[in-house]
């Protein structure tokens, strides 16, 4: 299969995975963008994450393992307890190094390094959460000239995550959830 | 084609590694390179450079600034009992089996400041094989390794050990292994009594003995394809048959080239056991 072109990342924490969901249920199973998907989670948890995803998408949703290749169709999931890295060929990369923003995986740490890899390709999008993490990553990707979009706050579960973003990018985009799923809908390539 | 910013910088890293592998004799051209951007530029930041010019000079002309960055590069982030099922796995699966041995021989590839080694050694003692297992620890760097046997570890992280240990499968109170001095955690020394400590680099160094149990955990994800099957091929030569692996959660030797001649015991924790 040839490489993906762009790539999607997703981050989010608390009201995360509910508002994911929504943006990705009516994405079809041959959605041309691979998804990634950095959500928080209790480091003690070991999360289903994996089942809850692959029971209410089209997409095949999947726990990322080192090395593996993006691929369209697909949302990767960040696993617990691991930053998640992107290398130039366009495979996954594992890190158990310290945390950021109290957390491991950090949605800063994938946003940079996807907008490293794919530069203006990148589409970064940052949903519900009580962190700051995401911030300097989705400022990163626009500032690479990425697409950087943030949940809309009156919106959001907990507001935190997408107002430290709104504040720290002014020229984001702010959008809903419904809008963010039809942008995304709108990016496939049939 | 004007070279941008980023592809500039990839280019003075490859220039800076092949320079440290001819000075030093570490060789990083084996290393998954994301990581390795990554941790460069969070180096720098941590130090005030401006640029990577400023951190050639500072690693070619003080060996210490070069130990200093050698620790900050290989990620040195460990916990006790990391993943408590595996060590549960360990203690259930696998000790059970090597106790059949009048002697053990493990090697603990990748130590860093000695978390997981006094994890193993509290697991052997519990299951009465301390006595007569030799544990190998060995690491890359020189600075960690002193850290490794001393065993002080902050008391801050004593409450997640302690559930760690529990769930691990602990037979005693966990704090009858430490005494806490002054917001640090001292274990006892005794734990380590039979444990040989040496730098070894698994990028260029070859076998040293044979084991009966090679622990690799979280080590492997930092390298590339080639670099994995060459310590995959090493792990292989220094292991009995019948031996034991143990790599990190998310590691696999799937894709190597020895994985025919092993079995998966435990595949939620990534132990696997080489054939007769």
């Amino acid at each position: 299969m040839a490489a993906a072109s762009n790539v999607i990342v997703i981050g989010g924490s608390w009201g995360g995975i509910q508002a994911s969901l929504t943006i990705l249920k009516n994405l079809p199973a041959n959605y041309s963008i691979p998804i990634i998907l950095v959500l928080h989670r209790l480091r003690t948890t070991e999360g289903n994450l994996q089942e809850v995803f692959g029971k209410r998408l089209a997409l095949k949703a999947v726990e990322i393992e080192e090395k593996e290749a993006l691929l369209p169709g697909y949302v990767y999931l960040a696993p617990a307890n691991y930053h998640v890295l992107i290398e130039k060929d366009h495979t996954f990369s594992l890190d158990d190094s310290e945390l950021e923003n109290y957390s491991r995986p950090s949605i800063d740490v994938t946003f940079t390094s996807a907008a490293e890899v794919f530069k203006d390709r990148t589409i970064g999008i940052l949903l519900s959460g009580a962190s700051k993490d995401g911030s300097s990553g989705l400022k990163y990707i626009f500032e690479k000239r990425g697409t950087a979009i943030v949940q809309d706050p009156e919106e959001a579960e907990i507001d935190t995550m997408p107002l430290a973003a709104i504040h720290s990018i002014p020229g984001c985009s702010v959008l809903n959830l419904e809008q963010i799923q039809a942008f995304l809908l709108s990016l496939h390539d049939h | 084609m004007k070279l941008n910013n980023d592809a500039l910088f990839e280019q003075d890293v490859e220039a800076l590694i092949r320079e440290i592998h001819a000075q030093y004799g570490y060789d990083f051209s084996g290393y998954a390179r994301a990581s390795v951007y990554r941790r460069i530029k969070r180096f720098l930041s941590q130090k005030h450079l401006n640029s990577l010019d400023d951190l050639r000079k500072g690693l070619f002309s003080d060996s210490f600034f070069f130990e200093n960055f050698l620790q900050e590069v290989t990620v040195n982030v460990t916990e006790m009992f990391r993943d408590p099922t595996f060590f549960l796995s360990l203690r259930t699966n696998v000790l059970p089996i090597l106790s059949t041995y009048p002697f053990i021989k493990i090697w603990d590839a990748g130590c860093s400041t000695g978390e997981e080694l006094f994890s193993l050694a509290i697991l052997l003692k519990e299951e009465g094989l301390l006595d007569r297992t030799k544990i190998y620890a060995t690491d890359i760097n020189q600075k960690v390794l002193k850290q490794a046997k001393e065993g002080i570890f902050s008391a801050t992280n004593m409450p997640a050990y302690t559930s760690g240990y529990y769930a691990a499968g602990g037979k005693q109170e966990f704090s009858s292994y430490y005494r806490s001095n002054y917001g640090s955690a001292k274990f006892d020394s005794s734990l380590v009594k039979n444990v040989v400590i040496y730098p070894h680099n698994l990028a260029t160094d070859s076998s040293f003995n044979e084991f009966h149990l090679i622990l690799c955990r979280n080590v492997l994800i930092y390298f590339n394809r080639e670099l994995q099957e060459r310590v995959f091929r090493l792990f292989d030569e220094s292991m009995v048959s019948l031996g034991y692996l143990g790599l990190g959660k998310k590691e696999t030797l799937a894709m190597s080239g020895i994985s025919s001649n092993y079995n998966l015991v435990d595949k939620s924790n990534r132990i696997y056991r080489k054939a007769n």
